[in-house]
């Protein structure tokens, strides 16, 4: 027996250790940086130019447009189509940090070395979702700065303190970690990518626009969908500006939050769960 | 415990007790039960199919069992919270994400266990993967450097006890050879050395104790030796110029004695020794005198062959 060998007092297993590992394996992979980066300048792009297009329209825009054009600087602050890109990308990159475990192989490795698992899934879940708010808060912070100074050529802009625009920009940087949670967590059911790409961009982009809010239980189900929630949150005049129908039942700021909170932890414990007892 | 009983050298016992695993209708490994003790390198030997991987990743605690126990040192793997200072394991080269370096790719594992990072370094070196290649993506590498790879993950930890699935594949023959060093190094250091292969040649020079299943099941736990007198009678190859001469005093002496060609004849039933001393009292130029190593290998086949026959069949 050599020195090595013998039982030598073990360092106690740290939390911290974890976080610090599944960070190394995340800010490895060239292929989340691109996803990360092309993502950042499409979105960004894509609001800069929804303001340079109300900058260039703005004269020709009618009286009522202008008395109420506060929502549409905000809308310009992050737009639905950035939303989308958005939630396509922070799913996906939750979905990789997981299904790409599975698909390489890797999984047993890590496993193997940490084979506390709900330890080892509760790191990268709180890894993926800090990673991906400070990703929310740049793009959207980022997408806020550019778009309402290109609407201040018009006196339009809108600064950070004006009611209602710090929240849009909140709840547009926190679509991120949510839909990067709901991507984990399916990812963590459904271990394939292909698949899971189909499930995610269906649950998260689909079934927004496809639910009808003509019923009851449907819009219940529509309204507890994160991109509706999303855009329930970031709509400063829901139900006081004169251009989109109220719709029958009626959503509140705080049920948007609530419904950003739930996808959240429900995807994380199952992200945690689900990989728990199944053979690798 | 009854292997108190047995020569220790101190380190970890791996312990497989009437384990099971069951995939719906098809039973991967059937109450398989042996020990593997510190200090040797054991084989881990089947053909294709016997659950030897099924086995391994029980131990590794990355597959439940159906029944029975898989423990090291005593306890089952996931009841440590980290692994890497516990068991080594290499399971399968391509059990890595392409997309990183080896150095990244070790030094998150690393940093998971609460391991320096220094270390990281040691066992690139040690596997020959430092410098430059460490920093490439292993995507790019051969099934060789992924082996490598694999072995410096294994090392990491500096564990006491260590898996290797199949470790050999893909390795040039100077990594075979730097292998099977290193797995004897590991034993003599007192560690617990665990190598699983299909191939009884690859055993042959590396492993000093046995473990033979097939199909599931266990069908000889024992030492090399042990193992190769269970084979055919060892067969001796003989070179001579007057090759009449000789094989009529071997015949006259016992044994059995077929003529290869002209020049070679294949003895069975004399040891290499007394032929040679047969062809000396005979006056008999030898110009060569081999005993087969190929027994191990029948051995081998034979006690598998049924295991083989039947899964071939069997739907997977």
């Amino acid at each position: 027996m050599t020195a090595s060998t013998t039982a030598l007092p073990l360092p106690t297993a740290r939390f911290t250790d974890l976080l610090a590992a599944e960070w190394i394996k995340l800010r490895s992979l060239r292929s989340i940086h691109w996803a990360l980066g092309a993502g950042a300048l499409g979105i960004i792009a894509f609001n800069t130019n929804a303001a340079r297009a109300d900058y260039v329209n703005f004269p020709h825009y009618g009286r009522v447009v202008r008395t109420h054009f506060l929502s549409w600087a905000l809308r310009d602050a992050f737009t639905q189509g950035a939303a989308m890109m958005l939630v396509l990308a922070a799913s996906s990159i939750g979905a990789i940090s997981i299904v790409g475990e599975y698909t390489t192989g890797l999984v047993r490795t890590t496993f193997a070395a940490v084979p506390d698992r709900r330890a080892l899934m509760t790191a990268k879940v709180v890894v993926v979702a800090a990673v991906m708010t400070v990703y929310g808060a740049f793009t959207a912070g980022a997408s806020f700065v550019l778009t309402q100074a290109v609407l201040d050529g018009r006196g339009q802009g809108v600064s950070i303190g004006h009611p209602g625009a710090l929240r849009v920009v909140v709840a547009s940087a926190l679509l991120a970690p949510v839909c990067a949670l709901a991507g984990l967590g399916l990812g963590a059911l459904i271990r394939h990518s292909a698949t899971t790409t189909v499930f995610n961009v269906f649950v998260l982009l689909f079934l927004p626009t496809f639910v009808t809010d003509r019923y009851h239980w449907t819009a219940c189900v529509r309204n507890a969908l994160p991109f509706n929630a999303w855009y329930r949150l970031v709509d400063v005049e829901y139900g006081h500006q004169p251009f989109t129908l109220t719709p029958r039942y009626q959503t509140t700021v705080t049920g948007g939050w609530i419904v950003f909170g739930a996808w959240a932890l429900a995807a994380a414990v199952v992200a945690v769960v689900a990989v728990d007892r199944r053979d690798v | 415990m009854p292997h108190d009983a047995l020569p220790r050298d101190g380190g970890p016992v791996i312990e497989v007790d009437r384990l099971t695993k069951r995939y719906g209708g098809t039973t991967a490994v059937r109450q398989l039960s042996f020990t593997v003790r510190p200090g040797h390198v054991t084989g881990f030997l089947g053909p294709n199919g016997a659950g030897k991987t099924t086995t391994l990743r029980m131990l590794l605690g990355l597959v439940e069992p159906t029944s029975g126990a898989a423990t090291v040192d005593g306890h089952t793997v996931r009841r440590y919270p980290r692994g890497l200072r516990h068991v080594g394991a290499l399971l399968d080269a391509g059990d890595v994400h392409g997309g990183r370096s080896a150095r990244a790719h070790l030094h998150a594992l690393a940093r998971s266990n609460r391991i320096p990072a220094r270390r990281v370094d040691e066992v690139l070196a040690e596997v020959g993967l430092a410098g430059a290649p460490a920093g490439r993506r292993v995507g790019g590498y051969s099934l060789g450097m992924k082996q490598r790879l694999g072995i410096a993950t294994a090392l990491l930890g500096d564990p006491p006890v260590l898996l290797f699935d199949e470790p050999l594949n893909g390795l040039d023959p100077e990594g075979v050879l730097w292998v099977r060093g290193l797995f004897r190094r590991l034993a003599g250091e007192g560690r617990t050395v665990f190598v699983s292969s299909h191939l009884m040649s690859e055993m042959e020079n590396t492993a000093d104790e046995l473990i033979v299943i097939g199909r599931g099941e266990l069908i000889a736990a024992e030492s090399l030796t042990e193992f190769a007198a269970r084979g055919t009678r060892p067969t001796v190859t003989v070179r001579t110029p007057d090759a009449g001469t000789l094989a009529a005093a071997l015949s006259a002496e016992g044994a059995a004695v077929a003529p290869y060609d002209g020049e070679t004849l294949k003895v069975t039933g004399l040891s290499s020794d007394r032929i040679g001393e047969i062809a000396f009292e005979h006056s008999v130029l030898l110009r060569e005198l081999t005993t087969e190593t190929a027994s191990l290998e029948a051995a081998f086949m034979e006690l598998t062959a049924d295991s083989v026959e039947y899964l071939a069949g069997e739907p997977r």
